[in-house]
């Protein structure tokens, strides 16, 4: 459901441009005359300079095609050629590396795309990477290494607060969010800054005791 | 998704000549959440996108003494956590907060939760040619109909999805329209059409207008609002069926009332019989079920959603019974 194959290529858009297209066919018609004549061909004007490959930034009043978009990523300016219907989630995912967002429903339910934009949580699988510029990101690659967690992942490993993990890091997102905006939490509240992710493997009070241990331990406690 | 060529006007005016040069072919994008799930399934293959975000003057919610002015960006969670909103227009608030989730609320905007398309399984599915995309049948009347609706329904029997509309209608809002012919200001129990009116559109909205702000005026002394809802899934979901309900009342007795309902008709519903069974009483637990019977008593359920009735009495009866203060 979520890969459709109309999603990869626009079909109004050859995968081949012209100029290749051309390319190609010029090397077919030498070979084929030297099948005909036994005799190499010899071009006859030398290959004109490759066109620009650069596409155009992602601003201004139109945007079509192949653009450029410029993204502030864990604190980092990266750039991804996208079209302007590639989703944030697809341009993490694909074009920067950044495979910790998951793309499960790819329809804003289930959360496990969940990313910070501007200190709020937000589905990257409903936000146009286009619209995305300007904000700064944080996925979970942002906040701690398996060798340096941040305390609210190492809280996560200690309470055992997933299973399978593919949605463990929406729910870290999501729940790194609430720490920052209220670091003495209820239960409630944790349960409300999940409302927005699921997990099927079903550990949520796993994840709602790591998140009130780590919530403590940040506070000194 | 299809592809498309995205247009970023920076005013009112240039989104609404973009709109309306792309006609038929054109979608506005404000938040995002409604229109790209419509474009992923392919029920809305938009050629050109208006983008509203970088419309300046649509993200600020103004505060008077008269009332609300609230532009058509601001978001949910804005709504849900300004102070004024939650102690003088909670029923907006409460609406606000029940939608979907925190990263929904973020991202989505007043404007989208008002105009969002119906969420009904045969419409969002693109290989089903139901009624409202052009087809003969409305699939849901045979079909399976839990979620659909029980009051106003026919020939097609959407739910229309917005809480923030029946806590808003409550609460004597109207919205401003921009267009190519000018700009006009409806009244939101005015906004929302019908499918024996058009099958095809849930609002008065023409090609290529915008909703730019929702002014909301300030409610009476002596109002108190409320908004109940009541989802399958409690933390993330529509509403099975839901209750704006606002009363002003003088020396304890109800001298106005308002009651919208949600969840349970093509367009948000408003009961007249359930205001009248309140107006000139005191509101008791009796004159509560009352108003929640009245409310339900022109019902006409569907095969699966005969559970609706008894649920929306009750929705109606709890809601009236928050906003007057009483325990139930």
């Amino acid at each position: 459901m979520s890969m459709d194959d109309r999603d990869q290529h626009d079909p109004n858009e050859p995968d081949v441009s012209r100029r290749q297209f051309l390319r190609g066919l010029s090397g077919s018609l030498a070979a084929s005359a030297v099948l005909a004549t036994g005799v190499e061909a010899v071009p006859l004007s030398p290959p004109s300079p490759p066109e620009p490959l650069e596409p155009p930034l992602a601003v201004g009043p139109r945007i079509k095609g192949q653009v450029k978009v410029r993204l502030n990523v864990n604190g980092q300016v990266k750039t991804a050629t996208v079209e302007p219907r590639t989703t944030l989630l697809n341009t993490l995912r694909d074009d920067l590396g950044l495979t910790g967002a998951k793309r499960i429903c790819d329809r804003g339910s289930c959360g496990g795309c969940t990313v910070i934009a501007d200190g709020e949580t937000i589905y990257s699988c409903m936000m146009l990477a286009v619209d995305a510029q300007g904000k700064k990101i944080t996925t979970v690659e942002g906040l701690g290494t398996p060798e340096a967690m941040s305390p609210l992942q190492a809280a996560f490993v200690d309470h055992d607060a997933l299973m399978c993990g593919f949605c463990t890091p929406g729910f870290v997102m999501s729940c790194t969010s609430l720490l920052k905006h209220n670091p003495d939490p209820t239960e409630t509240e944790v349960k409300e800054a999940c409302a927005g992710n699921i997990c099927r493997c079903g550990t949520y009070p796993r994840i709602f005791e790591a998140v009130l241990a780590a919530a403590k331990r940040m506070r000194g406690e | 998704m299809k592809a498309f060529e995205l247009v970023n006007p920076t005013d009112v005016s240039g989104a609404v000549s973009a709109l309306t040069a792309a006609g038929r072919e054109g979608k506005l994008l404000a938040g995002g959440i409604d229109l790209l799930s419509e474009m992923k399934e392919y029920i809305a293959t938009p050629s050109i996108v208006v983008n509203l975000k970088a419309v300046s003057g649509l993200n600020k919610i103004e505060s008077s003494a008269k009332g609300l002015k609230i532009g058509a960006l601001v978001t949910l969670s804005d709504i849900a956590k300004h102070p004024t909103i939650a102690a003088k227009y909670t029923a907006l608030a409460e609406a606000a907060e029940s939608v979907a989730s925190p990263q929904i609320r973020h991202v989505g905007t007043l404007g989208g939760n008002l105009c969002q398309r119906p969420r009904c399984w045969y419409y969002r599915d693109e290989h089903v040619i139901c009624l409202k995309k052009g087809g003969s049948k409305c699939y849901a009347i045979e079909g399976e109909n839990e979620y659909h609706a029980i009051l106003g329904g026919g020939p097609s029997y959407i739910v229309h999805p917005s809480d923030c509309a029946p806590a808003l209608m409550v609460l004597g809002a109207s919205v401003d329209i921009s267009g190519p012919k000018g700009n006009r200001t409806v009244s939101l129990d005015k906004f929302f059409i019908l499918p024996t009116e058009n099958l095809y559109k849930e609002n008065v909205l023409e090609v290529g207008e915008i909703v730019t702000h929702i002014t909301v005026p300030a409610p009476a002394a002596g109002t108190t609002s409320h908004y109940l809802k009541i989802r399958h899934k409690e933390s993330m979901d529509w509403a099975l069926s839901g209750a704006a309900v606002a009363l002003t009342a003088k020396a304890g007795k109800v001298t106005s009332a308002k009651v919208v309902l949600s969840g349970v008709a093509p367009v948000p519903w408003r009961s007249p019989e359930a205001e009248k069974a309140l107006i000139g009483k005191q509101v008791t637990t009796a004159i509560a079920d009352r108003a929640g019977a009245a409310a339900v008593a022109k019902a006409k359920p569907l095969g699966g959603n005969a559970y609706k009735v008894p649920l929306t009495r009750n929705v109606v009866r709890l809601a009236v019974l928050h906003a007057a203060g009483v325990k139930g």
